[in-house]
């Protein structure tokens, strides 16, 4: 299934791109599930998603929890705690 | 209601002007952001900044009578003593509008996806969250007020 992946701020410079359509494997249907596949990329990516750095995650615009579930057509951010106001 | 993420500056007393034109408004407080000490520029998530600004101000006005609001914050390039955000709500009285004004500020620290980065002599840093923001939004929540 595709989704659309989205990264702002330090990720987004980090990973040098704002925006991202990836096709994931059925088995990838969450967002801790989406996560892993991301980390297994390797290289910068792992040290973006390591599990010690805090990662914010939305779905369609609303902020989620890493055990929600995504689906096809999806819009998934990522991103730093905000630091707004 | 208004919600406004943008570029421009905004003009306070318009602003409040703006939400006190109904008789039954007694009081409006309101809050301007600045920017202190350094040049930054501000990031968001169009589209689900305003979703997220808009789902705090529905939180608040059933907590409080929120007669009218106006939310405004600014991304792009900003510099020291520029206005960064405004929160306006207008009430009959001051106990609802102070109340509000504070919880939406406090929660929009904490949920709008706004990400500041500073631009000093050596280069730029991304601002990290400050434990202390979450401790302001958390004090709604455990009815200390």
């Amino acid at each position: 299934m595709k989704v659309k992946l989205l990264f702002f701020a330090a990720l987004r410079e980090q990973l040098g791109r704002p925006t991202e359509e990836l096709e994931l494997p059925t088995n990838v249907n969450t967002v801790a599930a989406l996560l892993d596949h991301l980390r297994a990329r390797g290289g910068e990516w792992g040290r973006v998603f390591a599990p010690n750095r805090s990662v914010r995650a939305a779905v369609n615009q609303d902020m989620v929890q890493s055990e929600a579930r995504i689906k096809a057509g999806d819009e998934v951010a990522f991103f730093p705690p905000v630091t707004g106001g | 209601m208004k919600i406004a993420v943008q570029r421009e500056d905004f003009d306070l007393g318009a602003e409040v002007r703006a939400i006190s034109k109904n008789d039954k408004i007694g009081a409006v407080a309101s809050f301007v952001g600045l920017v202190r000490d350094v040049r930054m520029t501000l990031e968001h998530y169009p589209g689900m900044t305003e979703r997220e600004i808009g789902k705090i101000v529905d939180q608040a006005a059933k907590r409080w009578q929120v007669m009218d609001c106006t939310v405004i914050h600014r991304y792009g390039e900003l510099a020291p003593n520029d206005q960064i955000v405004l929160v306006a709500v207008a009430s009959a009285h001051r106990g609802d509008a102070f109340a509000a004004c504070e919880f939406i500020m406090d929660y929009l620290k904490t949920r709008a996806p706004f990400w500041k980065k500073e631009h000093r002599a050596g280069g730029g840093t991304w601002v990290e969250a400050r434990a202390a923001d979450d401790q302001a939004a958390d004090r709604w929540k455990q009815g200390e007020r």
